[in-house]
């Protein structure tokens, strides 16, 4: 049965109690405001689709401000601009809910135009509704983005100048260009055809969204008659006569019956899926593992090791795989890579502490255990090293010897050796095995077994280990 | 007791009309007409005029106001205080 | 559970799943990247919602639309985009919405560099956006409190309705130490004053506008409120070896750490120092400060940055004694060493003092 009485849509509250002034019944919109005429058609489809309490509107700044006096629906009230991201965000997380963002032309098309571009691409199954007054209305008259060439605002008191302010922006193409928009329509709150269209396209708009087929846009062309300085009639007339030239109406883009509706499922979780899914469940290790440490001489304890190379030499998986293999034996560990003013010309460095005590700092800038695989490491950090400390050097890449007589010095070929293993990239390896094998600060097995768990790649196991056992080799 | 309505109306609550005339401009057998009289906010408000009004719907959705028409159409079943409004 | 090596910023992410948070919104931005990275791949994991916003902008308002939602949200930053956050944490205070927001610092001012600082006290710790409104902010000095802290940020966030911050800086986020992690809590939905779409929630209105002025007024007073009461309950620090001290050193973040060998060395040497280290920087540790100050005679506040949390150590003392300030900042790194010269010629000083008095 077609409705027999057209009355104030149920959406509305039937007093606006939230309405500060004592008129808890009337809007505070001015005469012959548009924003009303569009309430209304909002209000009533929101009725008829039965959806109240799905709803969720977003409240822009600009007139409109204060949709929550008026519907009795879930608000959220935001930053000028923002309303497609906040709505967003709200739909995101609960995908059940119907959002509904209403934004002016200033906060949409000027402000926040980048989050309406934004939001429409990311296709969010969201319903906009864009009041197109082509003016600032709450500030007072001031230019709008959608200012037609020519027309007289307070910050265009000689008329919009197309070479100073530019031209109307026109969203509702502007939208329809992207891929993801299901439904673009223009449509304008005036005589009684353009709101029969504008009826329709209100109610589709949100149809769109509760049947889960992404993102709708509809712009309305809308009086303000004391912004224009017209009465409300002739102000409406200005939009058919004038306006729509320049703002044509009609459907932009509808793909409402082609798009595949899309089904929101939440997963639910246990607490032993969430670690699982974290990778904080221990994954492949079942039981820990107790390793036997080496004997340690007294010097070599508690190092603090700074290595350092050519960034691609797996300087910070040198680094990576002492600290695991720390952890392993249960030292205290820390690992920072390079960073800072440090990171210069290519070259990457880390510092690693393993320690039997707490590591207060982790950074390390007097190192007792320098590791370095290039020449300019060795130039920049050679005089850093603590005395009684020892450098370990790729002398297959650094040409020149170190000058320090007050640490010791060990001479590795690693790029070399490694090169004989089959590939230079396992240089990294055999500086790692030269360091444990002369220190024995390490066991070889829980160097094994940090390679397991820091390199995914498994393949390079096999050569990792042999690259380890040479350096180990040469050094003992 | 609750009757059908014989002939549509349209019923205008004078307190929440602001006088834009949108109404009036949009209403196409000219029932409607702006009063002389101010209502307590100080705008002239719409009236009908008693008669002729065939529920056609355009002013409602003309009204920025949410609640200032209310149309009645001809077969609806209203409450017999709201006939004698009519 | 055994612990796990781990990066500062993928502490981060975990710590903040095991807290209940499923949704992320972020932009990336060096040396914060890695938390976005790390919610991108883990966030849908756990049922949750990942999104790379178009701007810094548009993240913390995608954050406030979930906030807005009842869900635990966060997003993760570093200093030039948190400045572009500032206006939505205005917003998310004034309408009193929880969210966690990790912030890891780099050099400034403008483009600055991608080296560690600590030159966003002042904007994250004094507000940076408009009004009269506090964040709480947290400062972790390891990868296990880049967990832990964000773990415990979710939970403040939620008890005081307030937008709740992380304080890292790079060193603390690209950093790799061991990290034991805490037990999952299942997310949890307050709809008392949240929005969700349902009939439940349909009358709550989620606002920062109180137009007549009596009522934001009241608003900013029942907002003050809370800040003292997170004032009086909230405090965190760490205070160490300074019961005998004569010297006490105050950071935080990565500069606590240092500061920290800075004590274990200088004590070895027989010089009487300690180390507070706040570790809520709002609220501040106002009161342990003048509590320390009856025995300490000086101050050494040293950070990453040119002297921002000095002066809250300072208005903390209101003259009871003397600040000093050590700082470096565009990435450059004060070395234990470095600190413990100045130490020393503060002692010497004090030493000169007490033969002038004699």
């Amino acid at each position: 049965m077609a409705t027999t009485i057209l009355k104030k849509p149920s959406t509305f509250y039937e007093v606006f109690t939230r309405k500060p002034d004592a008129d808890k019944i009337n809007t505070h919109y001015c005469p012959g405001c548009g924003h009303g005429k569009l309430h209304k058609l909002i209000a009533e489809a929101i009725e008829d689709l039965g959806i109240q309490d799905r709803v969720i509107i977003i409240n822009p700044v600009g007139c409109s401000v204060f949709l929550y006096y008026y519907f009795d629906t879930g608000h959220i009230q935001v930053a000028h601009g923002r309303a497609p991201a906040v709505a967003t965000g709200i739909k995101r997380v609960h995908p059940h809910s119907i959002v509904i963002s209403y934004q002016g032309d200033g906060d949409l098309a000027a402000i926040g135009g980048n989050e309406i571009l934004h939001a429409a691409n990311r296709g969010e199954h969201i319903t906009v509704f864009f009041v197109n007054n082509a003016i600032y209305g709450m500030t007072g008259g001031q230019m709008a983005p959608t200012t037609l060439p020519g027309m007289k605002t307070t910050t265009t008191p000689r008329g919009r100048d197309i070479h100073n302010e530019g031209y109307p922006l026109k969203m509702a193409e502007l939208i329809a260009t992207l891929e993801a928009p299901v439904y673009v329509e223009r449509v304008a709150l005036t005589d009684a055809k353009n709101m029969a269209k504008a009826r329709k396209a209100v109610r589709k708009a949100i149809q769109i969204q509760v049947e889960g087929k992404g993102f709708a846009f509809v712009e309305a062309l809308s009086a303000c008659p004391t912004g224009w300085g017209m009465n409300p009639p002739d102000a409406e007339r200005w939009i058919n006569e004038v306006m729509t030239k320049y703002f044509p109406l009609g459907v932009f883009k509808d793909i409402s019956d082609k798009v595949e509706p899309v089904k929101f499922e939440r997963k639910i979780l246990t607490p032993e899926d969430i670690k699982k899914a974290i990778g904080i469940d221990g994954g492949e290790i079942t039981q820990v593992k107790k390793y036997q440490r080496n004997t340690v001489a007294e010097k070599y304890k508690n190092p603090k090791i700074k290595i350092a190379g050519f960034g691609g030499q797996g300087i910070l998986l040198l680094g990576l795989v002492l600290t695991q293999a720390g952890m392993l034996e249960e030292y205290h560990v820390s690992w920072l890579p390079s960073y800072g003013p440090e990171m210069r010309g290519g070259t990457a460095n880390c510092h690693v502490n393993i320690s039997e005590t707490e590591i207060a700092s982790p950074l390390v800038s007097i190192p007792t255990v320098l590791i370095v695989m290039n020449r300019p490491s060795l130039e920049k950090f050679e005089r850093t090293v603590k005395p009684g400390g020892i450098i370990f050097y790729d002398n297959s890449l650094i040409d020149i010897e170190p000058s320090r007589k007050d640490v010791e010095v060990v001479a590795v070929p690693a790029t070399k050796i490694a090169d004989d293993l089959g590939s230079t990239k396992v240089a990294n390896m055999v500086m790692i095995g030269a360091y444990i094998g002369y220190t024995g600060i390490l066991t070889k097995e829980s160097v094994f077994d940090a390679l397991d768990m820091m390199v995914k790649r498994k393949e390079f196991n096999e050569l990792n280990r042999r690259a380890v056992e040479a350096g180990m080799k040469f050094v003992m | 007791m609750q009757v059908t309505l014989q002939k549509a109306f349209v019923k205008i609550d004078k307190e929440q009309c602001k006088g834009c005339t949108l109404c009036i401009e949009t209403c196409p057998v000219d029932v409607l007409k702006i009063s002389d009289r101010f209502n307590s906010r100080g705008y002239h408000y719409t009236e009908y005029v008693g008669d002729g009004c065939t529920g056609c719907g355009v002013c409602f959705y003309a009204c920025p106001e949410p609640g200032a028409i209310t149309v009645y159409k001809r077969g609806a079943i209203v409450d017999e205080e709201v006939l004698s409004e009519a | 559970m055994p612990k796990q090596l781990m990066k500062g910023n993928e502490a981060v992410v975990r710590g903040a799943i095991l807290a209940g948070c499923r949704a992320f919104f972020g932009y990336p931005i060096t040396p914060a990247s890695e938390i976005a990275e790390a919610a991108a791949l883990l966030m849908p994991e756990v049922g949750g919602v990942f999104i790379q916003a178009e701007s810094e902008v548009a993240a913390i308002n995608m954050l406030f639309g979930a906030a807005s939602g009842g869900v635990r949200a966060m997003t993760a930053s570093s200093s030039p985009g948190i400045s572009l956050m500032q206006e939505g944490v205005s917003y998310a205070a004034g309408a009193e919405l929880p969210m966690v927001i990790v912030d890891v610092m780099r050099g400034g001012p403008g483009l600055g560099n991608i080296a560690p600082e600590q030159g966003d006290y002042y904007q994250v710790v004094k507000g940076g956006g408009h009004g009269n409104y506090k964040v709480i902010v947290l400062a972790p000095n390891s990868v296990q409190e880049m967990c832990d802290l964000t773990y415990l940020a979710f939970d403040l966030a939620e008890k005081y309705r307030n937008p709740v911050y992380v304080l890292a800086d790079g060193f603390i986020g690209q950093m790799v130490e061991p990290v034991e992690f805490p037990e999952p809590k299942l997310p949890q939905i307050d709809k008392t004053w949240c929005v969700d779409g349902t009939a439940e929630t349909r009358h709550n209105l989620i606002t920062s506008i109180y137009l007549a002025p009596e009522e934001l007024e009241q608003h900013n007073l029942r907002l003050k409120e809370k800040y003292d009461r997170i004032k009086r309950e909230e405090v965190r620090y760490e205070a160490y070896k300074v019961d005998d001290a004569e010297l006490v050193l105050v950071g935080y973040g990565i500069v606590s750490r240092i500061l920290k060998s800075v004590v274990d060395i200088m004590r070895g040497d027989g010089y009487k120092v300690g180390l507070l280290r706040p570790i809520t920087l709002f609220p501040f540790p106002d009161e342990k400060i003048r509590e320390i100050a009856k025995t300490a005679q000086v101050f050494l506040v040293v950070e990453l940055s040119t002297g921002q949390m000095v002066d809250d150590v300072k208005l903390a003392l209101n003259g009871m004694r003397e600040v000093k300030f050590y700082g470096r900042c565009g990435g450059m790194v004060p070395s234990a060493e470095e600190i413990i010269e100045q130490v020393k010629s503060i002692f010497e000083e004090l030493e000169k003092e007490i033969e002038h008095q004699k």
